[in-house]
């Protein structure tokens, strides 16, 4: 049961071979078991699950049950809730407690979930790693001495193993889908505006949006139907009829034209993870899907860009935290200016604050136009490239990642270094269209390699659906660790 | 181009960041460093192209000009680090 996917748990619920609360308590038995290891949790709810999950039963005895009624998740400790802290990974919110629910959060309950408890991330999700988390770095279940990726590592790491069947993560640079290959588990970057960001913790207000990770393609499209919507507390948030993420999942792949960028298939992808991605690609074609030469030459741009904008935004939503109405303040201070100089030295760490300070740099006077400016304009030429390429192929692949998970530590020195890991994700985001990343393989050392599929704006459901097909003749995303035995 | 430890004291302050003097060296080494990759993006011609500062085409939306919140200070106030009479308190600004 523990490796079965949500329509299989869903079919087990209503069939009353198993119970929520009977589902719940074996999660929360696996929580107690791993998690010491894999520090993938920052807060768990064991009462409130339970509770959580007696209603979920209730419900489905009167008939009221939905797909996902009664099926434990996690959310990212960036997503608002009004029951447990809200942390975002960080000394700031250390024991902030929001005084209400996130859109995403909301849903998901008014879907019967049962809220497990929310998981370890990069601090204020600035980071692909997890280490920059104030509560400690998060491990990955494949080699715990290994990250997991991030910034939503913490929810890849505990659906990786099996901790909790599925999860929700944010995505600003890659942030759902690195982690997702990192860990060996699937995760949808959707299109921006399709999930409300109303209750998600503010990092770069242009590019953030949520998304699922679980196990398989079918499982991310169900858990996009209850998480999407049009909300008006998100100004973005799009007016689109509801759709059924699901509906095409048997679609074929004969006449599919999948898009290799010859930058996807560059240098500095490690043997291991091209291997496995040219092997998809042939699995692809052999299916009747056709090969699609194509150039997207502006995404090594991608990565200076992602880092003028991101922390631009971020230092404009991050000034929020002042130490008056929410969230940590200094104890000694001199003045009002002092108290936020040191609330804020106190409550971010390094790697927010060096993010905060190249925001201000790119804002400052005089810089604008040459670095904040400039980065929109080259964004708008990241975006127009993606328009052209799927003029002429369906879905574009290749890989999520240019490695696969690399030690804790290793790249901690050069923050250049860590941010190269995004170049394959930042993209999508920048363009605003949607990606998702499923396993599809492993290299020498036994760790899991991430596929990203990419698709023009509201093309979940064909992503999902190809994702699927894939899935449908391949078990890579079934494995599990060594490490976290079922 | 480079920030001096100038540029760093200046930053800090327009960010309302402490920054201990032990710390600023190595705050400037892994500025330069960012700010080294960034340059990349410089250098590229993006004569006559209209900045994108949002991913899709979509004007803000209206909605009537009507109160529909209700009052809740006390519960927003309840996450504060410091109040009093439904005020926020903060160190005195005017002498």
């Amino acid at each position: 049961m523990l490796n079965a996917t949500l329509s299989e748990l869903s079919a087990a619920l209503g069939a009353r071979k198993v119970s929520s609360v009977e589902l719940t308590r074996q999660y929360l038995e696996r929580i107690a078991r791993f998690d010491r290891q894999l520090n993938a949790f920052i807060s768990v709810d064991e009462a409130g699950a339970l509770a959580a999950a007696r209603r979920a039963d209730e419900r489905r005895s009167r008939g009221d049950a939905g797909p996902l009624t009664g099926i434990p998740i996690a959310h990212k400790d960036i997503l608002c809730t009004s029951r447990l802290r809200t942390t975002c990974g960080s000394r700031m919110l250390e024991n902030y407690v929001s005084p209400y629910d996130a859109h995403v959060v909301a849903e998901l309950e008014r879907a019967g979930t049962v809220l497990l408890g929310k998981c370890n991330m990069d601090e204020f999700a600035m980071g692909s790693s997890t280490e920059t988390s104030h509560f400690g770095p998060a491990r990955n279940p494949w080699d715990r001495r290994l990250v997991p990726g991030g910034s939503s590592g913490g929810s890849a790491a505990a659906v990786a193993a099996r901790l909790v069947p599925a999860a929700t993560g944010t995505d600003t640079g890659g942030s759902i889908r690195q982690p997702a290959a990192f860990s060996g588990v699937c995760g949808l970057k959707p299109t921006y505006g399709v999930v409300s960001r109303f209750g998600l913790v503010a990092f770069a207000s242009s590019l953030d949006q949520a998304g699922p990770l679980a196990k398989s393609a079918r499982d991310l499209a169900l858990l996009m139907n209850a998480m999407a919507g049009f909300d008006a507390r998100d100004s973005t948030s799009l007016e689109r009829p509801k759709e059924d993420y699901t509906r095409s999942l048997d679609t074929g792949l004969k006449g599919l034209r999948i898009g290799l960028p010859r930058e996807y298939f560059g240098e500095g992808i490690e043997p291991g993870v091209r291997r496995a991605i040219e092997e998809a690609v042939s699995w692809f074609e052999a299916q009747g899907a056709r090969r699609v030469e194509l150039e997207l030459p502006n995404s090594a741009l991608g990565v200076p860009v992602y880092y003028v904008i991101a922390p631009a935004e971020a230092s404009s939503n991050l000034s929020r935290y002042d130490g008056v109405r929410y969230g940590h303040r200094a104890q000694d201070y001199t003045d009002l200016a002092d108290m936020y100089c040191r609330t804020r030295a106190e409550g971010f760490g390094a790697e927010v604050k060096q993010r905060i300070l190249v925001g201000t740099y790119v804002l400052s006077h005089g810089y604008y136009d040459a670095y904040y400016l400039q980065a929109q304009k080259v964004r708008r030429l990241i975006a127009r490239d993606f328009a052209q390429a799927f003029e002429r192929c369906d879905v574009i692949l290749g890989p999520t990642s240019p490695t696969t998970a690399f030690a804790i530590g290793a790249n901690s020195s050069d923050p250049v270094q860590m941010y190269l890991n995004d170049i394959f994700t930042v993209s999508a985001p920048l363009a605003g269209v949607p990606a998702l990343s499923i396993p599809c393989g492993f290299d020498e050392k036994g760790l899991p390699v991430g596929l990203q599929l990419t698709g023009t704006y509201f093309s979940e459901a064909r992503l999902l659906a190809a994702a699927h097909r894939y899935q449908q003749s391949s078990d890579w995303h079934l494995r599990v660790p060594k490490e976290t035995p079922l | 181009m480079s920030l001096t430890p100038d540029d760093v004291r200046r930053l800090a302050r327009l960010a309302r960041i402490a920054i201990r003097p032990e710390e600023s060296g190595a705050v400037l080494d892994r500025l330069n460093r960012v700010l080294g990759l960034i340059d990349q993006m410089r250098r590229v011609d993006t004569q006559g192209v209209e900045p994108m500062a949002h991913a899709l085409d979509v004007v803000q939306r209206l909605r009537p000009d009507e109160g529909r919140e209700s009052d809740q200070r006390e519960l927003f106030q309840s996450v504060a680090p410091a109040v009093e009479d439904g005020l926020y308190l903060v160190p005195k600004v005017i002498e």
